[in-house]
């Protein structure tokens, strides 16, 4: 399983890009926080977008690092993106009421 | 027919793949569609992460391979087992750990409660395994262990219904 990489982390204009491995679990969402939180301290970001296009699978640990980054940042107006979703991982925000607080762009 | 399996492995975040994977590999000469599988992988992958985190309170945390324990009075993470049963088309997986139990299983099964909200965890973990397969029930009693008993019928996904 491809652990997830200072690469996989970019910021665009005022948007932290995370490319996210292919499977989330808790064990991968502790990495993907960790980094993602030294982003939004260290720079001028206040926007996050979450990249799922090589994730095949996502438990409820995902949701937590999605609503952890939400808290961080909606209070300073910053926003949170979801794109290249596939169905399930669709479906498991859906559950949740995520689609409700990020914005879930259709590719 | 019935076919059983059992794997027992180490309390670390490292098998929480490992566990999923194999009950997946265990259910797919029944040639599952790929949701059935997805939701079995999530279902397992959030019981197995709860024995790990709550039941041993994830001893060696996560990360690299040279992680030392936690607290160095405590050498054994744990043991995580995972037992599954296949009748005909039906399968039934019970998650046992020997972990600290729960008192209150009803509450720890409300959606968005959890006892570890600074680890980022969501909640969602019995909400998840309710959701994804047909049947759940939680026994535990404190200091001694969990066990997650859950059942789902395969073959029973949209591409028999799209093929009539």
């Amino acid at each position: 399983m491809a652990q997830i990489m200072a690469e996989d982390f970019q910021v665009i204009d005022n948007c932290l890009m995370i490319r996210l491995p292919e499977e989330i679990d808790h064990h991968q969402a502790g990495f993907i926080s960790e980094n993602a939180d030294r982003y939004l301290m260290r720079k001028e970001v206040c926007n996050v977008v979450f990249d799922f296009e090589n994730t095949r699978f996502m438990d409820s640990s995902g949701i937590g690092i999605i609503m952890g980054r939400y808290r961080k940042i909606s209070c300073f107006g910053g926003r949170v993106y979801v794109i290249h979703a596939d169905k399930q991982i669709q479906r498991i925000l859906k559950m949740c009421g995520l689609n409700k607080i990020v914005e879930v762009l259709e590719s | 027919m019935r076919n059983e399996m059992e794997i027992i492995f180490d309390a670390v975040s490292d098998n929480e793949g490992f566990a999923r994977v194999a009950v997946a590999a265990f259910v797919s000469h029944l040639n599952p569609t790929l949701e059935e599988l997805a939701d079995i992988k999530t279902a397992v992958s959030e019981a197995v992460t709860n024995s790990i985190i709550h039941g041993y309170e994830n001893l060696y945390g996560y990360g690299g391979p040279k992680r030392e324990p936690a607290d160095p009075a405590r050498k054994d993470p744990g043991k995580v087992q995972v037992h599954c049963v296949l009748e005909g088309d039906l399968l039934h997986i019970r998650v046992t750990d020997r972990g600290r139990g729960m008192a209150d299983v009803a509450k720890a099964m409300e959606p968005l409660f959890t006892t570890k909200p600074e680890l980022e965890r969501s909640g969602m973990g019995f909400a998840f395994m309710e959701a994804f397969m047909d049947d759940l029930e939680v026994i535990s009693s404190p200091g001694q262990g969990t066990e997650v008993r859950m059942s789902k019928k395969l073959g029973t996904g949209e591409w028999i219904g799209s093929e009539e």
